[in-house]
């Protein structure tokens, strides 16, 4: 592992996932640099979303090792997993809201479970709401909510612990062209403000409107790691 | 806190259905735990009174001096454990036979002499857990000189003895029976409720949650769930208690019984224990689905 870069946030080194008899990512070596923006891409089955589940334990590796801000995830021990789940933000292409509980409560939940002192709470998530412009349906159900809002209220729940990493898994999948361009500018928010974000994503006109590193995975092999610049309009 | 019991009372509305049943449930066991506690606390009670009321009757020969038959009483009353001696005469045994017969008490009159010993009752400190003491006690007096006979209702004080000691071994396999089946039930329930809201536990764990996190709230509602139900259980109770005693409770109460309810430690033994069963519950039932 002495080779790679200790600026890194994620370092994985011959990383192998297998499920039964067959590969899902195959010795995948790889560094995400701190504050990065770094895209994810390739067809369907290629791996993309093995390798961010992976990196939160929502998966463990077949091979080879993960070192995540520090944490080797191969010694990591049970008790330490909400540990190292507090240092991402997650979002899902199917916002996994919870449906019995408030768009309010869902993102104060994180807050929660991070340990933020109650009095601060109510403060927090409402001025994570205004981020994200859901404010007013602050009391809602994700039920009555349309897909773009659920997408915003997934993303306050992401940056409301503070993390160091957001992953997003096609964050943008079934969403319209404005709210798919709300969701990305808050991610670009986040990302000024100094966050790391991996976007695991097949849609090649989202990573050239935005710019960055893309990695191109295929048949759970890494094929590419290359910089794609903004395009301009 | 008051935050923490709102939410513990939002979650328990959340599963309104099931929550309702379990408390229900442990309403119900509770009920009929107490009502047998209740029955035999007082069954012991009276039993123990009948024992410990129990008195040897020595019947004294009837050559025997009155001098003889005072140390004889000094003797018996310097047994450990005699807690009174009193002397009857064959004259006061008369009087008190006469007053036994009531009506028929005429049936004596055809009697001239009184064929009626001088006699001793003695009463001995024996409670329901050490009534055999008596045997020895009886046999010291038996062969004491001057004793011509001695009596005492053995064969009754050990058919009540045995009887509450089958009340007590019928509690006690109750109270375990109870135990094991609301544990059960508990756990089954809150398995199902876990099973309601497993997206939502697995989104807590993927935001970071740690497991006491998750944890507390369902072992905070399963201990007011347990609590509240071992609480209307005896709630229950008590008001049957009451239409009991409002009731028929003046037939069963006499000057020498009087029905009384379960005791303030038994009350907090009972609640207790429900509170325990309701966390036993979901201890094990979240043990498994947490590690699932």
């Amino acid at each position: 592992m002495a080779y790679l870069s200790k600026s890194a946030i994620i370092q994985m080194y011959r990383v192998t996932k297998r499920y039964g008899a067959k590969n899902a990512l195959v010795d995948i070596t790889l560094d995400v640099a701190d504050n990065e923006f770094l895209f994810l891409s390739g067809p369907s089955g290629a791996g993309k979303t093995t390798l961010l589940k992976l990196l939160y334990l929502g998966e463990t590796v077949s091979e080879g090792q993960i070192i995540v801000d520090g944490l080797n995830l191969s010694r990591i021990s049970r008790r330490r997993v909400p540990f190292l789940r507090r240092k991402f933000g997650i979002i899902f292409q199917d916002y996994k809201l919870i449906p019995t509980k408030s768009v309010y409560d869902n993102v104060a939940l994180v807050v929660e479970a991070v340990g933020v002192e109650r009095r601060a709470i109510k403060k927090m998530v409402n001025s994570l709401l205004r981020t994200v412009k859901m404010e007013d349906r602050s009391r809602a159900f994700p039920p009555s909510l349309s897909g773009g809002e659920q997408q915003r209220v997934a993303v306050a729940r992401a940056i409301a612990g503070n993390p160091k990493i957001i992953v997003a898994d096609e964050p943008t999948g079934s969403l319209d062209t404005e709210s798919a361009r709300v969701i990305l500018n808050l991610l670009k928010l986040y990302h000024r403000r100094g966050g790391t974000v991996i976007i695991a994503t097949h849609d090649t006109e989202l990573i050239r409107n935005t710019g960055g590193r893309v990695i191109l995975l295929s048949g759970g092999y890494l094929e590419v790691s290359t910089v794609i610049p903004k395009q301009r309009p | 806190m008051i935050y923490f019991a709102k939410k513990v009372i939002k979650d328990l509305k959340g599963n309104l259905f099931l929550n309702a049943v379990t408390l229900t449930t442990i309403a119900l066991s509770v009920l009929i735990f107490s009502a047998f506690n209740l029955f035999f606390l007082n069954a012991g009670a009276l039993v123990n009174r009948w024992v410990e009321d129990t008195r040897i009757m020595v019947y004294l020969k009837t050559d025997l001096s009155a001098e003889a038959a005072a140390g004889l009483g000094e003797a018996i009353a310097a047994i450990p454990d005699v807690r009174e001696v009193e002397f009857v005469s064959r004259k006061q045994a008369i009087e008190r036979f006469r007053g036994q017969l009531g009506d028929q008490a005429s049936l004596l009159d055809g009697i001239t002499e009184n064929p009626l010993p001088d006699s001793y009752e003695v009463l001995v400190g024996v409670r329901s857990w050490n009534w055999d003491h008596i045997d020895p006690i009886a046999e010291k007096i038996r062969v004491m000189k001057g004793v011509e006979e001695v009596e005492y209702g053995r064969e009754w004080i050990g058919r009540f003895v045995n009887i509450l000691n089958l009340f007590r071994l019928t509690l006690y396999g109750m109270g375990g029976l109870f135990f094991m089946a609301v544990v059960f039930f508990v756990a089954n329930t809150i398995r199902l409720v876990l099973y309601s809201r497993r997206e939502e536990i697995e989104i807590m764990r993927l935001v970071g949650a740690s497991e006491r996190f998750i944890k507390y709230p369902f072992y905070a509602q399963s201990l007011f769930l347990g609590g509240l139900g071992g609480l209307v259980g005896i709630g229950v109770l008590f008001e049957l208690y009451r239409l009991l005693i409002a009731n028929v409770g003046k037939v069963m109460v006499s000057t020498f019984f009087e029905m009384r309810f379960l005791p303030v430690e038994n009350l907090f033994i009972i609640l207790s224990g429900s509170a325990f069963v309701g966390w036993l519950g979901c201890y094990i039932s979240l043990r498994k689905f947490l590690r699932s």
